[in-house]
This record gives C-alpha cells, structure tokens and sequence, in this order.
C-alpha cells in the first residue's frame, strides 16, 4: 500500500511538472504577452512601449529560465532599474528581493497578480476559502440528497418510485449549472421572489439562507443526478446478491434487511464516483460563480484567464490540478480501503 | 412601449404550427420504424419503451429543426428591428404585422428565429466533434489496451494530463481570440484531424490485404475524401469550395475534440483490456493474424455496445460543453445565434426580462435529455441481449 501511494505521489508530481510547463507556454504565447502588457500600460501605447515594458519587466529573457524562476530551480535576478543601478520591484504591490535568490513556486512564493494588482497568495487565500465553504454546502446538500434518492430507487429494481426518479436523475444529468442556474434564478427570484439572484452580498455581508441558497442549488443539482445513478445500479447490484436473499430467508424486515446489510456494501461505489465529481465541482464552481458574482476561486480564475494574469493562472491552474489528482488518490485508496476485495499492487 | 400582443394559447399554437415540417418527418418516422420494426435490430427495439421513444423523438425533433431552420424560423436570427426591442412574447410588429412568438431580446432579435437557429450549429458541432474523439480516442486506446507495457503507460499518461484539467481552464487557455494569431490551433487541428485517415487507412489495409485491387480501390478513396475533407479543414484550402471553416469555429471543433478524447481513450482502453482475454482473440492470435486486424475487426466490433451508449451520452456532453463556451463568450461570435451564448446575453439581464432567456435553456436542456434517455434506453438493450 504504502508503495502505491509513493509510486502514485510520485506520478502526482509529473504530471502537476508537465502541466504547469504546458500552462507557461500557453500563456507566454506572442498575443497573450501583448494583451499583458497592453491591461498594464493602456490601449494607445505604442508597440515600441509595449516592447519596452515587457524586456523591462524580464518577459523576454529565455523561456526556460523564467520557468524555472518562476519554479524556484533557478535564481531570480533583482530587477535594476538601469537609471540609478538600484532594485525596485517589477510591480509597485508587490516587494521582490534585492539580490538573486530562488523564489518560487516551490519556496512558496506564487508570484504577483497583475490583475487584482496584489501577491497572488494574498488574493488565493480568501479566494479558496470562500469556494470552501461553497463546496461544503454543496456536498452537505448533494451527498445526502443523492444517495436518498439512489438508495430508495434501486432498493425495488423496476418499481414505479424507481422508474420515477431514474427519470428524474437522468433529467438533472442533462442540466448543465448555466441552465439550472438561469431556470432557479427565473422561478425563485424573479417569480417567488422568496430568494436573491446574485450572491455579492455574501462575500462582504456574510453568507445567509437568502443570498446563499441559489448558488448551491445550482451546482449541487448536476451532480445529483449522477451519484443517484451510481448508487441505484450499485445498490440493484447488492440486492441480487446471496446473502440478502439468506438475511430475507432467515426472516428479517425488508427495511432491516436494506439498513443493515445492504447499504454499507451499497455506497463503495459511490464513494469513488463522490470523490471523481470534483474536478467537474472545479469547472461547476467558476460557473455557477460567475452567474452569481460571488467572488471565490472560479472568479479569480475566470479574472485571471481573461486578462492573461500569469502568475495569478498558473497557481490557479496548479490549484485546480492539485485538487483532481489528489481527490484521485484518495478514491483509489479509500475505494481498496473500503473494500476488501481489491487488493492493490 | 407597448406592444399589440397575442393571447398564451395562440403563442402556443403558433409555435406548434411553425414546427409544422418537423411535425411531418417525425410522423414519417415514427411510422416507418414502427412498421419495419421487427427488422430494424438493435434500433427497432428502442421503440419497445417509453423512454427510447422519448429519447429518440426528441433528438429526431432537434435533427429536423436543424434541418428545416429555414423554413420553421420566420426570422433571420440575426435582423434586427428596433421598434422590438424587448417585446414580450407574442408581440405584434406594428409595421409589418409579423408576430414574434416568444418575444424579442434586447438587440430585438426574434428569440424563437434564434434558438430554431441556434440548433443549427449546435447539431454540426456536437456530432462532428464526437465522432472525432472517437476516432482519436479508439486508434489510441485499442494499441494502449492491447499491447499494454511501455505504450500504454505513456498513453495512460497523457490522457490523464488532458483529464487533470478542469475544462474551463483547458478552454480559457485554448480558445482565445491571442491563440488564433498562433499556428497552435492548425498544428492540433492537423494532428487530430490525420486520426479518421490512418483509421480508416489501417481498417481496409488489414481486411482487404488479401485483395489487392478492392484495397487499392478502398485505400485511393480514403485517401481522395480524407485529404479533401483534412485540405477543407486544417488549410481552408478546399479545391471544391464546399468544406470551408473560419478560424473560430476550427478553433472550438479542436478545443472540444481535445477536451473529449481522453474519456474515450479510457473507455476504448478498458474494454480492449477485457476483450482481448476472450477465445475468439486468442482463435485469431493462432490463425497468426495481425495485431492491428485483431484490434480493429474482432476486438472493435464487440466493443460497439458500451461505445454506441457512450457516444450518445458523450454528444450530450459535448453539448453541454458547447454550450459553456458560448456562456463564457469563448470562441463563438458574440452575435452567433448558438444556445450558450444565447443564454449568456440572457441570463445577464434577467432582473429585468426573463423570456429571452427561457428557450435557449429548455432547448439545450431538451436536447440533452433526449440524448441521455437514449443512451439509458440503450444501455438496457445491450444488457437484455
């Protein structure tokens, strides 16, 4: 076990390599430097500004040696100004040191958001708690909601209550959070009035029923459906098996039979399908985000990706990846954990 | 301003009424299939639940909305008429006495001309993009699954690479106005678009060996529809005029074929990895044919059941993804009539109208839904036989 989870780590750390080289190189593309260096100075600057101001600020040394500063393999030079031979920060927000030392990624230091025009650890802390405490209500909402509705339609394959909410999950699968997001917002707050179409007011005025409920509906309504698929197949699946038609024989309740015996065997599949809906929660969240102007992890990425904000993309994008992964690992071990069957190499 | 309007039901029946061609086909349709039943396989059986009927009708209807647009849409989707601006549904034009059924939007444009439209683009895109990862997807995974080792480990890991990523993400990076002015999007488009050829190339190569003059005939019209169709696609320069693509929609096609091929290298991978342990491959190993015959006439052909349900489920997808570019205003023209970017122009100003935004929404999410009920209705069919 032990050694799968190295071997796995190890993996882990080449792919999160090879990614964040592939994310460097796209976002150091020729068009993306000038959309950069234009969001920075102003749209009438010259081409010879724009030049100027990228080779000021060290865009234009060699590729591999800004990604491994920007990695932490290679020294960062202090940037001198050529005027007075002092070092002064690339960006007036944000302070660099005055001699060549290695300050990256892997010494902790992100880089600076040219957007938010902050370090970008000081705008992804908040940012990543604020999606935390989405993500929490999200899964508090769908976990439940979603084995319920699996649990009770695979428990009698082929019933009218399964029929039902098969249809109903298969429909929740086909909605996307931009149109649950649009349908919730046009029925519950243009309509009933009863709950608030924009969550801005909970960043700043603290989280409520009224402002905070749309944004989870909507993005806990896409996974539902899934995880309720899952678990009815798995628990239709538990329910043919030998030793509940024993417990049945041997006189048990129905419900005693379903609560004891088979719902334990029942969700180890869910559990991993639960831990794989992560990385679509990650694509939910700058959705659902977005719609509802709440300013966590997807809006700082959406803010970073359209102004080509460098290093505020690329510790989003290792974020984000960091997540997938990791939320892999742990279903791969739990899944062998809960399930004495797999034995892992 | 005030419209002259016209009642709820006959908004209804008008809608209906437009959709009167569609109405026919689906008619034709369903009687044919019904009649023909007993000797229309796998499809015929569909129609013995309520669900494949379902699923199946509502994808026929968008099929043929796609079809007939021009005739069901009163309107061009993108005229506009000022004095619209707006309306609510039912609206009459106090000019021409044309009616706009669901309403205009804020550029007064018909909605329902639109979202007719709008289907247009969605069923070129979707379809085409899934049959494309899908070739990507199986001329990778059948070699990954079957020889397994050093092949299959680097496969493996560069589609768990693609699969890390968070679509949005892969989408704000690969579909950018800055990317088109890069030859990234022709170098990606080259590479995924050489798939359908070498696929096709090596089915009729390890069948047809035997049989020099049919494979040459087989071989020279790969070659003569693949290269027209790959000149059309990756150069623009289609010598017929027929297959042209602007930069954008290449530039889409190739984000989503990307962002969908990995899946099916998995799932093409996984069954070739069961399949192969079967007798009639360990037959075909003895008679001493070929790796790529194996893989592509005994071990494809028994893995079309899971692909056929997951094809069907991964155009939804696609759908679904389409539809988050056009919400994030990625790639497609912000005028273009597509749903995504439909429903982005709406949901932005629904404090003050709502009915712009309502079809666009039910559209895509019908869309969907026809094809997920008619993946399930599937997926019970291939586990019955």
């Amino acid at each position: 076990m032990a050694s799968f989870i190295l071997r796995r780590l190890g993996v882990m750390a080449l792919t999160m390599l090879c990614l964040s080289l592939v994310v460097f190189f796209l976002v150091n593309l020729e068009p993306n430097l000038k959309k950069l260096a234009i969001s920075q100075l102003d749209m009438r600057s010259s081409a010879e500004d724009l030049e100027n101001w990228l080779d000021r600020n060290g865009y234009r040394q060699n590729f591999f040696v800004r990604y491994g500063q920007w990695l932490g393999v290679v020294p960062k030079q202090p940037n001198v100004d050529p005027a007075t031979g002092a070092a002064v920060s690339r960006f007036a927000f944000c302070r660099e040191p005055a001699e060549a030392r290695y300050s990256g990624v892997l010494q902790g230091d992100f880089g600076c958001s040219t957007k938010f025009k902050v370090p970008v650890a000081q705008k992804l802390g908040p940012a990543i708690q604020a999606t935390g405490i989405l993500m929490f209500w999200v899964m508090a909402v769908m976990v439940p909601v979603s084995l319920i509705i699996g649990v009770l339609a695979g428990m009698r394959e082929g019933s009218r209550t399964d029929r039902t909410l098969s249809v109903a999950s298969i429909t929740t699968t086909a909605t996307p959070e931009y149109v649950s997001g649009v349908i919730f917002t046009i029925v519950f707050a243009s309509w009933l009035g009863w709950l608030n179409g924009s969550a801005a007011s909970a960043t700043n005025q603290g989280i409520t029923f009224y402002n905070f409920t749309l944004p989870v509906m909507t993005m806990a309504v896409y996974g539902i459906g899934y995880i309720a698929r899952m678990t009815r197949a798995s628990m239709v699946e538990v329910m043919t098996q030998q030793y509940i038609r024993t417990a049945r024989l041997k006189g048990l309740g129905f419900n005693a039979v379903v609560m004891k015996h088979a719902l334990r065997n029942a969700l180890i599949a869910p559990f991993t399908v639960i831990m794989l809906q992560f990385p679509w929660l990650l694509t939910g969240v700058v959705i659902v985000e977005v719609m509802f102007r709440y300013q966590g992890f997807g809006f700082a990425l959406v803010e970073a990706a359209a102004n080509n904000d460098i290093d505020l993309l690329l510790a989003c994008s290792l974020i984000s990846v960091l997540v997938v992964l990791s939320t892999q690992l742990i279903s791969d071990v739990g899944y062998a954990l809960l399930n004495p069957r797999i034995r892992v190499r | 301003m005030q419209y002259e309007t016209i009642g709820a039901l006959q908004i209804i029946l008008g809608v209906i009424a437009r959709f009167w061609p569609v109405w026919i086909a689906l008619a034709v349709i369903l009687a044919l299939s019904l009649s023909l039943k007993r000797y229309l396989g796998l499809y015929g059986h569909l129609f013995d639940t309520g669900v494949g009927i379902a699923g199946l009708m509502i994808c026929f209807f968008w099929l043929f909305t796609a079809i007939f647009a021009d005739v069901i849409a009163p309107f061009d989707p993108l005229q506009q008429i000022a004095i619209m601006k707006d309306a609510p549904p039912g609206a009459i034009d106090p000019n021409s006495g044309a009616v706009f059924l669901l309403g205009a939007d804020r550029l007064a444009r018909d909605v329902f001309s639109r979202v007719v439209f709008g289907s247009q683009i969605v069923l070129v895109i979707a379809p085409a993009a899934t049959l494309f990862s899908l070739m990507v997807g199986s001329t990778l995974g059948l070699p990954a699954g079957y020889y397994g080792g050093r092949i299959d480990s680097l496969l493996s890991f560069l589609a768990n690479l693609v699969l890390a990523f968070p679509v949005i993400l892969l989408f704000y990076l690969l579909v950018t106005p800055g990317i088109r002015e890069t030859p990234i999007p022709q170098w990606l488009a080259g590479v995924f678009f050489m798939f359908p050829i070498i696929f096709f190339g090596a089915l009729f190569y390890t069948r047809f060996a035997g049989r020099p003059a049919l494979l040459a005939a087989l071989l020279a019209a790969t070659l003569l529809i693949g290269g027209w169709v790959y000149a059309g696609l990756v150069f623009d320069a289609d010598p017929l005029g027929i297959i042209s693509i602007t930069s954008n929609q290449l530039n889409i096609f190739v984000a989503v074929v990307f962002a969908s091929s990995p899946g099916v290298f998995r799932i093409v991978r996984g069954l070739t990895l069961d399949i192969k342990t079967r007798d009639y491959v360990a037959a075909a190993q003895t008679r001493g044919e070929s790796a790529w015959y194996i893989m592509l006439w005994e071990i494809l052909p028994n893995a079309r059941g899971p692909l056929i349900v997951d094809t069907c489920l991964r155009i939804g997808y696609t759908t679904i993804l389409l539809g988050t570019l056009g919400y994030f205003g990625l790639g497609l023209a912000p005028e273009s009539p597509d749903w995504g970017t439909a429903i982005k122009e709406s949901s932005r100003l629904l404090r003050a109208h709502i009915h712009p935004a309502l079809p666009p929404v039910i559209a895509l999410m019908s869309f969907v839904l026809g094809l997920n009920l008619l993946a399930d209705a599937l997926r019970e069919q291939s586990l019955r036989d």
